[in-house]
């Protein structure tokens, strides 16, 4: 019953917090709807026992990432609201054809077995799952987990040079 | 009456409820005190006298104070963005008694069948819970900074954001040390126990450390305590951390456009989570509310109370006693403290306490 009223109010949240990231002229109103997204999600996973994946969803999401979109938007200039103009071409006709790939997806998505919440016996984390993430994550999956490390390294390597590389050559 | 009690305890509601209801009151009244003893140790110690008029030395300036700010008149300024502007100090209340609601204040009491624990929630994700409910209350700082529509309060929140994640980072890492060394210790024990629960940490700092020393974390981990208590103090904005509302360069920082209760919304804020990181800090690593006495008839539950409220009070004397001594960092100074010498150094230490756990657990590497 709790875990249904809960569903409902966060289900709505989520969806509006969504609808509200799109929709906003403001930037700042669009970070704060992401932001609400990403919070009603972790309570959904809280609600299916997940606590760690729930925390983790918070501290990177909603507060990392996010507080760090809010600081660039910030920087940037607060006061502009967002262009209405549109540059690209198509792109009225490419989002509806997406948005039509994207409901099929849903709906065949919700007909399949795995999304109607039936967990099999025994698989439920009985001490959080923080045990099991980290023993999957460091044993079985230790080299991709490791590889994608060294990609992120080198994406933010590669940041910080292009941005120095550009305001060497005064381009920037 | 412990039939009554046994009966409300025993329901997860009744129990929620009141456990909520006495967790906002005592925060209040927290709050209220603590106002006071700031001022009060800040005047001793700049060799003044501080508020002494209201009630018994003073204690009821705080509440005076708060009644003067419920009744002003809340002035909002024209070129405000009003939502964000009126959701900015309900969202700097909301996480502060959120992170209250983990931290266990006492033993566990026993009514008739009934055991009570005197904490909000023991949860087994605790230490991340923290984390994660002091990550988003940066927002408040940052929402009311641009909600203001006005320079000053936008400098304090950009400052607040680039401050809060340096720090947080540097905060996460202090924590990790603990939670190795309480899974190291509970492997030995019960396997029903998680590493990251409060209560369970309180308990595994029962034994002893070295003969009659106890057996509290700090002494295991001094380094990670120093960098937890420095930066928490970065996170709550406090001196010499307070360029977010640095008076003497941006006026009042985020919260210069706001007045009346609004206001002291904030002010109630800061304050508690000042309470906050102190009671976690001695939650974490100086025993929680673990001491002598609590065996003694009829008194015996409020003892551990007493000592989490020493404990805690010893560490926010010391919060004050930094806030009256150290002057203000400058902005690259605060930046470079926390990227470039908590940070590395907290990398360190959990590398190197790692390794001699690891050490102890499985022996030597070349065995």
């Amino acid at each position: 019953m709790v875990e249904l009223v809960l569903f409902i109010i966060f289900a709505v949240a989520a969806v509006f917090g969504a609808v509200t990231m799109i929709w906003a002229r403001n930037p700042v109103y669009s970070a704060m709807g992401l932001m609400l997204t990403m919070f009603s999600i972790a309570v959904f996973y809280v609600s299916n026992g997940a606590h760690f994946i729930a925390a983790v969803q918070v501290i990177i999401y909603a507060g990392a990432v996010m507080t760090l979109f809010l600081f660039v938007i910030m920087l940037i200039g607060v006061d502009k609201a967002e262009s209405r103009t549109e540059n690209l071409p198509l792109q009225r006709p490419v989002a509806l054809a997406l948005m039509i790939l994207f409901g099929a997806g849903v709906v065949i998505a919700g007909r399949s077995a795995w999304v109607t919440g039936i967990t099999p016996a025994g698989t439920v984390p009985v001490n959080g799952s923080i045990e099991q993430i980290g023993d999957k994550l460091f044993n079985e999956w230790l080299l991709p987990f490791e590889v994608t490390a060294l990609l992120l390294i080198i994406a933010a390597a590669g940041a910080i040079a292009l941005a120095f590389f550009r305001d060497e050559e005064g381009q920037g | 009456m412990t039939d009554l009690l046994e009966k409300l305890f025993t329901t997860p509601l009744w129990s929620g409820l009141i456990k909520a209801v006495v967790a906002f009151a005592l925060l209040m009244l927290t709050a209220l005190i603590l106002v006071w003893f700031e001022r009060r140790v800040v005047a001793f110690m700049q060799n003044r006298i501080g508020p002494n008029r209201a009630g018994p030395f003073g204690v009821l300036q705080t509440l005076a104070d708060g009644l003067k700010l419920l009744f002003k008149e809340g002035i909002r300024p024209r070129k405000v963005e009003v939502g964000l502007y009126l959701a900015a100090p309900v969202a700097a209340m909301i996480p502060a008694f959120l992170i209250f609601m983990v931290i266990p204040i006492g033993a566990p009491v026993h009514i008739g069948e009934a055991t009570v624990t005197l904490q909000g929630a023991d949860l087994n994700v605790a230490v991340l819970f923290i984390l994660a409910i002091s990550s988003l209350a940066v927002y408040a700082v940052v929402l009311a900074g641009w909600s203001s529509g006005s320079k000053y309060p936008l400098l304090g929140g950009v400052r607040a954001t680039a401050q809060m994640i340096s720090y947080e980072a540097a905060m996460g890492l202090a924590l990790v040390p603990v939670v190795v060394l309480a899974s190291a210790l509970v492997a030995d024990g019960d396997a029903g126990l998680g590493a990251m629960s409060f209560a369970t940490l309180v308990d595994l700092q029962s034994g002893s450390f070295r003969g009659p020393i106890p057996g509290w974390f700090v002494f295991w981990l001094l380094p990670s305590f120093l960098i937890f208590f420095t930066a928490a103090v970065a996170e709550t904005n406090r001196a010499p951390f307070d360029l977010v509302e640095a008076e003497s360069e941006i006026v009042g920082g985020y919260h210069t456009e706001y007045s009346g209760f609004r206001f002291a919304m904030f002010f109630l804020a800061e304050y508690i989570n000042m309470f906050n990181v102190c009671a976690i800090a001695v939650t974490l690593f100086l025993g929680g509310w673990l001491g002598p006495g609590a065996d003694l008839p009829y008194i015996g539950w409020l003892v551990p109370v007493f000592w989490f409220l020493v404990k805690t009070y010893a560490l926010l004397f010391l919060l004050v006693w930094i806030r009256a001594t150290l002057p203000r960092f400058r902005y690259d100074q605060l930046m470079s403290l926390g990227w470039k010498r908590l940070i590395p150094l907290s990398l360190v230490w959990l590398v190197l306490f790692a390794v001699v756990r690891a050490w102890q657990s499985f022996g030597a590497p070349w065995r």
